[in-house]
């Protein structure tokens, strides 16, 4: 299955080419072409030559993650996030480094040697190693260089009434559900944009827009999901299982209401359960492009995420497949939704 | 009041008209509509763009000098969105620009449909812990389904204020940045009655609450060779305020910089001189935040050269920003004057 394959390559911003190569593979006999644009974004097209609206459809292939910025005397390898991660769930997590991935462990001093109040404090990353069991710093530099990325080494799997377990759901979830719906045909162009460094401000898809210059974008994420308890009612962004997620706004967009009205219609007109992304902040793909040469309508759907950006993801099996009916029905309904677009005289 | 140019009296009406209108960022809709009636019978072109800016152009008589002008007011104003309703029908909201909880407390507050809420909080031991999240809006509704009937998740609301009158000044919601759009009308009936050499594109703007986001790509769009953004800045008149050089009353204020841009050089010294040499009051801008359209327009392309206009104003962000028409019309004033003289070659 393709989503698993995707989750479990090692992708963090910056270093998306093992996921680019995977999702080539998976894309190359569905699109009539794809190139490589000069940041690392994968840009592929059915249709280009039709009449009708130019359709971008993205989801970045990026994952948060860690990076080596020092190597120490005894071997240990110390880091940065990149991309938004709470301290508090990195220490004491497998993690793959470098290109070879070899094998580490996030260390700290062990709970026999702490003060009582130390315990329950969380560690910050200042404070914080990777240890790949290197005992020098030669030993640890022969397999792994400054700058190194690593990647959470988290296996997917699945349990539970239809649920799946993994890293990097955020966005391989919407990675994923791109290569399905470029199985599809469409009478008009579409441009499925797998975009690089979401995670540390929505890089790739700023000039992959550019490029493409569409009449609208469709950005497939996934999401914070804060049905757990000690979250109050009004902070829950989504629940899971109870279908995709329309976002209303955040952080870096207001989306255009006919695409949010095409999108609510879509899954009205076919029974497939939707809810609101019911929180504001945070941001998706659509803001870069939506503000691109002279602007660009765009909207997101989101697959509900627990435990986001941390080594270890839950999503349900059955909100993905629903948000890749979603989508296919909306981009069935596209002819009547663009025509409510304002455009350029 | 004797402006130079402006029609005060218009400037006035068109606030009075303007600034109650709803339009948070992303619903600019009826602000764009309203503006369009005055405006048709102004410009040689008018459009909405993708994003919904209105960009109007009042084609210049041309020859040496003759410029693409760009200026940008905006339409949006600061509100709240729907994010999640309870089993009771209050509804809980997310800010759609700067809103401070204080300034919301006790307010009321108006949807797209005319639905009416106010803003209470949760029972709080200590003021201090007032803050947007333990703030609700209560439109009366029985229960979820009641509320969700007329203000679903997604639905805004924005301050419900008329405009009042106080000596020369005004009174009400949304004076940012309505007057600026106000200001923009009139300038469209003077280049109407007096041809300027420019080509001027009046943008009114949308989403510049939430980061300057329409003006972006209109610029884009349009190309300008200078910019030139009216909006509302903050004042420094009021007891105790903020150490701040503009005051209410003392002319239009031209933009040195705040937190989006530094006005280029060129576009501050012809906005001065002319100032200067008309007798039009103005005041110098130095914003130590904020930002305005001139911000993203700058920006643009290989760049614009760009400058903002502000009018000083009391209370911003709150129903009862305060501005003085004199400063209305002594911003519309300098734009008139600015524009009816061709910019020679060298004027970078």
């Amino acid at each position: 299955m393709i989503l698993r394959e995707l989750s479990e390559i090692p992708g963090v911003s910056g270093d998306e080419h093992r996921v680019r190569e995977a999702i080539w593979q998976a894309v190359r006999d569905r699109v009539d072409g794809g190139r490589v644009d000069p940041m690392g974004n994968l840009i592929t097209w059915k249709g280009a030559d039709k009449p009708g609206p130019r359709v971008m459809i993205a989801a970045h292939m990026d994952e948060v993650g860690l990076m080596v910025t020092r190597i120490d005397k005894d071997g240990l390898l110390h880091f940065r996030k990149v991309g938004g991660i709470d301290d508090r769930v990195l220490a004491a997590k497998a993690v793959r480094v470098g290109p070879d991935g070899v094998p580490g462990v996030i260390g700290m001093k062990p709970v026999h040697l702490l003060k009582p109040a130390d315990t329950r404090k969380p560690v910050p990353e200042q404070e914080l190693v990777i240890d790949i069991g290197a005992s020098s710093k030669e030993e640890a530099e022969r397999v792994v260089k400054l700058g190194a990325y690593a990647s959470f080494a988290t296996a997917y799997g699945e349990f539970g009434n239809g649920l799946v377990k993994g890293k990097a759901f955020d966005d391989r979830a919407g990675c994923a559900l791109l290569v399905e719906l470029l199985a599809l045909e469409f009478p008009f162009p579409v441009y499925g944009v797998f975009t690089v460094q979401e995670e540390i401000g929505l890089r790739g898809a700023r000039v992959a827009a550019y490029d493409v210059a569409p009449d609208l974008a469709i950005v497939l994420e996934a999401t914070t999901c804060a049905d757990i308890p000690g979250a109050e009612p009004h902070g829950q962004s989504t629940w899971l299982g109870k279908g995709p997620a329309i976002t209303v706004m955040d952080a870096a967009t207001i989306p255009a209401r006919p695409l949010v009205q095409g999108l609510v219609e879509a899954a009205e007109n076919r029974g497939i359960p939707w809810q609101w992304r019911r929180t504001a902040f945070g941001g998706t793909d659509a803001g870069a492009i939506h503000l691109t040469r002279a602007g660009v309508p765009a909207a997101a759907v989101s697959v509900p995420c627990r435990y986001i950006h941390s080594p270890c993801a839950f999503m349900s099996l059955s909100d993905f497949e629903y948000a890749r009916q979603l989508v296919a029905g909306f981009l069935e309904d596209v002819p009547r939704v663009a025509a409510q677009l304002p455009g350029i005289p | 009041m004797s402006a130079r140019y402006a029609d005060t009296s218009r400037l006035e009406r068109l606030i009075r008209e303007l600034a109650p209108a709803y339009g948070p960022s992303g619903h600019e809709d009826a602000v764009r509509d309203l503006i369009g009636r005055h405006v048709a019978p102004l410009a040689a072109e008018t459009a909405v763009d993708r994003l919904g800016n209105l960009i109007c152009l009042v084609r210049g008589s041309g020859g040496p000098g003759a410029r693409r002008v760009m200026i940008a007011a905006h339409m949006d104003e600061i509100g709240l969105m729907v994010t999640h309703i309870d089993d009771n029908g209050f509804l809980r909201f997310a800010p759609v620009g700067g809103h401070g909880p204080a300034t919301l407390l006790g307010q009321r507050v108006v949807f797209a449909d005319g639905t009416v809420g106010v803003i209470g909080a949760e029972k709080l031991d200590d003021i201090k812990d007032l803050k947007l999240d333990r703030m609700f809006i209560d439109t009366g509704a029985a229960d979820r389904d009641a509320a969700a009937a007329r203000t679903p998740v997604g639905s805004t609301a924005v301050f419900q204020r008329s405009v009042s009158a106080a000596g020369t000044r005004l009174t009400g919601k949304a004076l940012d940045d309505r007057t600026g759009c106000a200001v923009l009308v009139e300038l469209m009936h003077q280049l109407h009655d007096h041809p300027s050499p420019h080509d001027v594109y009046c943008v009114f703007s949308v989403q510049e609450e939430v980061g300057l986001r329409g003006a972006r790509t209109a610029a884009y769009a349009i190309a300008p060779d200078l910019a030139i953004a009216v909006d509302v800045t903050a004042a420094g008149d009021t007891p105790k305020g903020e150490k701040l050089n503009m005051v209410l009353g003392g002319g239009t204020a031209i933009k040195v910089k705040d937190s989006s841009l530094i006005a280029h050089p060129a576009v501050r010294r012809v906005l001065v001189d002319r100032a200067a040499r008309c007798g039009i009051p103005y005041q110098m801008e130095v914003l130590p935040y904020g930002g305005t359209d001139a911000g993203a327009i700058h920006l643009t392309h290989s760049g614009v050269p760009s400058g903002a206009l502000s009018i000083p104003t009391r209370y911003l962000h709150s129903p009862a920003e305060m501005v003085d028409l004199r400063d209305v019309a002594a911003t519309a004033d300098l734009l008139v004057a600015v524009l009816a003289e061709p910019l020679p070659e060298d004027w970078l």
